[in-house]
Parts: C-alpha cells; sequence; structure tokens
C-alpha cells in the first residue's frame, strides 16, 4: 500500500494488508497524533487495510503563536 | 467498531470518552461540545455578533462552521504574516472557506497594510517568531473586534492548545498567565471579550470534524513553529495521553474548576494597570503599547484608515458587513441541538 505522510509530505511503502493500529506501530506514530484518511474519509483503528489502499496519515499537532494571553 | 449512539459502522474511536462514533454522530457530538462550553462558562448570548480569527487551519475553520451552524452571526478575520508560501496558502484555505459558504472574511495584511512581516519583525525586535506574531495577532485580532463593534472574539484554541499551555504555565508557575487562562476572558480595559468555544473538544477531533465535513484546511505547520516549546508540551502531553486517556482532559478541567480561582488576583491586579498606547489607543502596560513598539523597531507604520473601511485584498470591497439583525428568522436563532451524545461526565 502507498502511505502518504505530511509535514513533510513524503510517500511510503508497505506490504498489505495490515491493521491500521499496526501500521501506526510500525511507524511509531501515536494514535492521539494522527489521522488515517483512505478515499476521503477516516479509516477507524481496528480496520484492515488492503495491499492496493491508499492512505494518507495526518498530523493534527498544530501550534505556534498563542493568542491567550494578554 | 460500532457507533455508540446508533450501532452503525463507527469512523472514529475517542478513547477518552470510551466510545466510537459513525460520521453523523460524531459531527454532532463536536456542535454538542462546543454548544456546552458556550453555554457552561456563559461565553455567548444568541443575538451576539462574533468575530472568529481565522487562520485557515483546521481549528478555525471548524470553529466558524459550527457557530454557523449553532445559529450565531458571525464574520471572519485573516491576518496575514507574511511567512512565504505559507501565508499565501493559509490565506487561499481561509478564503475559499468563506466564498463558498457566503461567508464575510475580513484579511488584514501586515507586510501590506503595516510595512512588515514576522520574519522581519521578529529579528528587528529580537522576539523569537511566535513572539513576535502572537503579539501581532492579539493586537490586530482585538483592534478589529473593537473597530467592526462585535460583541465577541471567537478563537480556536482547543482541549490540546489549553492543555498544552497550561503544562507551560505551571512548569514556571507562571502566576500572571495562570490567572487569565480561562476559556472566556470578559470586555474591558478596552480589550472584546475573547472566547474559546472549542476548549471541549481535542485536536485530533477538530481534524476528524474537518475531514468529515469535507472543509479543506492548511495541513502543513507554520515553518516557524518547528521545534517551539508549545509543540513539544503537546508531544509530551500526547505520550502520557496515550497511556492514560482521559489525562489532558483532566488536567485542563481540573484546572478550571479547583485551581484557576487561586491565581485570579494576580491577573486582575494585572489588569487594573492597564492605560491607553499614545499611538494607536489599544490598551497598553506602558505610555506606547508592545505592538507600536515592535512595528517601530521592524520600520513598519500605521494604515491609513481615514474616510471608511477596511476593505478585501482585491481593492475596494468593504468586508466586515453588518448583518441586518432581522435577516434570521426566530427559528434560525441558536438552538440546543437536542439530546446530549454523551453523559454528563465530561
Amino acid at each position: 500500500m502507498q502511505v502518504e505522510l505530511r509535514n513533510p509530505s513524503r510517500m511510503v511503502e508497505f506490504d498489505g494488508p495490515m491493521a491500521v493500529s499496526a501500521l501506526l506501530a510500525r511507524l511509531s506514530l501515536n494514535r492521539e497524533s494522527v489521522l488515517v484518511i483512505r478515499d476521503g474519509t477516516l479509516v477507524p483503528g481496528d480496520a484492515m487495510l488492503a495491499a492496493d489502499d491508499r492512505i494518507e496519515i495526518r498530523s493534527v499537532i498544530s501550534g505556534g503563536a498563542q493568542l491567550a494571553r494578554r | 467498531m460500532k457507533c455508540r449512539v446508533c450501532r452503525e459502522p463507527a469512523v472514529i474511536d475517542i478513547r477518552r470518552h470510551n466510545a466510537n462514533f459513525c460520521v453523523d454522530h460524531f459531527l454532532r457530538l463536536c456542535r454538542d461540545q462546543v454548544a456546552k462550553a458556550i453555554d457552561r462558562h456563559d461565553m455567548l448570548a444568541p443575538d451576539d455578533r462574533v468575530l472568529v480569527a481565522v487562520s485557515g487551519g483546521k481549528d478555525s475553520l471548524a470553529l466558524w462552521d459550527i457557530l454557523v451552524v449553532l445559529g450565531y452571526e458571525v464574520n471572519g478575520l485573516y491576518l496575514g504574516l507574511g511567512i512565504g508560501e505559507y501565508s499565501a496558502s493559509s490565506e487561499s484555505y481561509a478564503r475559499r472557506f468563506a466564498d463558498e459558504r457566503g461567508l464575510n472574511l475580513e484579511v488584514v495584511d501586515l507586510p501590506s497594510d503595516y510595512g512588515f512581516d514576522v520574519p522581519d519583525g521578529a529579528r528587528s525586535a529580537r522576539r523569537v517568531p511566535c513572539s513576535a506574531c502572537g503579539l501581532s495577532k492579539r493586537h490586530l485580532f482585538d483592534d478589529a473586534a473593537r473597530r467592526g463593534g462585535y460583541d465577541a472574539l471567537a478563537t480556536g484554541h482547543n482541549l490540546d492548545d489549553e492543555a498544552a499551555v497550561l503544562l507551560g504555565n505551571v512548569l514556571r508557575w507562571q502566576d500572571e498567565y495562570l490567572g487569565r487562562q480561562r476559556p472566556v476572558l470578559p470586555a474591558g480595559d478596552g480589550f472584546p471579550r475573547k472566547v474559546k468555544p472549542l476548549v471541549r473538544l481535542g485536536e485530533r477531533e477538530m481534524a476528524a470534524y474537518c475531514v468529515l465535513r469535507g472543509i479543506d484546511y492548511v495541513v502543513e505547520e507554520c515553518p516557524m513553529a518547528a521545534g517551539n516549546k508549545h509543540l513539544g508540551y503537546k508531544e509530551a502531553l500526547n505520550a502520557i495521553e496515550e497511556q492514560s486517556p482521559g489525562a489532558k482532559e483532566a488536567f485542563y478541567s481540573g484546572f478550571l474548576s479547583r485551581a484557576v480561582d487561586r491565581f485570579a488576583s494576580t491577573g486582575d491586579e494585572d489588569r487594573e494597570a492597564i492605560g491607553t498606547c499614545g499611538r494607536c489607543g489599544a490598551p497598553a502596560g506602558g505610555e506606547v503599547c508592545a505592538f507600536c513598539r515592535l512595528l517601530e523597531r521592524a520600520g513598519g507604520t500605521h494604515p491609513d484608515r481615514e474616510g471608511g473601511a477596511q476593505t478585501d485584498r482585491d481593492g475596494d470591497r468593504p468586508v466586515t458587513v453588518e448583518l441586518d439583525p432581522t435577516r434570521r428568522a426566530e427559528s434560525e436563532r441558536p438552538v440546543a441541538t437536542g439530546a446530549p451524545i454523551l453523559e454528563e461526565s465530561t
């Protein structure tokens, strides 16, 4: 399967099928920090990814300047 | 994995709630949590005019979308920071979001309106870029809210943002900042009311909301933010959250319910000391506000606003629009969104 990673954007190939949780473990990614997206929608953690799937793993962490202070 | 509400296939698991949700019930959960935050913290009245600080990222666009769905009268303000391609891309996402939904977006651009950008401003003032950026944002969003006569300025700070700021403030016992770290800061001393309606929703939920609502946002991180402390605090908290789901929420909500008032006097004393900037009229601790000092060091100038409203980037279309208060029918006013999806535990 083809896996697109962001920040910076790059493609990585893995053999499938594979569970989402196994893929995140292979990439040493914290599930709290990413979303797994296939065909424009979310893939839950217990789903299986097929060998010919094209997946995006999107980081959800953002933040620089803070507006909170006055 | 089944939806907790309808038992249909779920698309997302939220471990701190020990629950999974389908698309429809997840979107409803997000709206319910925003409505609950607004209600619990008295953030907004039903007829308030709200200005949303828009960055083109997931949080601010999701916030704008949810507030509109809840029936609030909301305009957006995008601040161009002059950070190369990142700013150009961010602005395009903000504009597209507004255009596709017929919403009003005001744009203020630091380089063309004030004559400096964040990288140059940071160098000139010997500040880190995130500091110059935050200072500019606070000043210009406050200024726009005052000029536009808005009842409140809403920002897209989510639970992860607030927990990370809290961790940073606690690590160094920043009493002054701890006393002000509330989901609502009331209007006063020249400041608009500031509200954070996303404090009950995590960062992952906001990104998921955008994906499931078809909201395109700038995914790339600001190149100036790489390696900053705030991102490090978030990563540390997520490492804890992975082992102990709900830890971030317990940390932040416990602070609000049991600790923030212990720091309140510090914050209040600080506000009483605020005067007015002799150059721009904004609240200031001294004769000149921090933004005007930054502007001076960076070689910038205040724009001449005589003779009219701010216009959009194309030139002549006024974009801060005074909406007709009779525009919305009574049935379109903010209403409860049905039975809550989650019990009161959160």
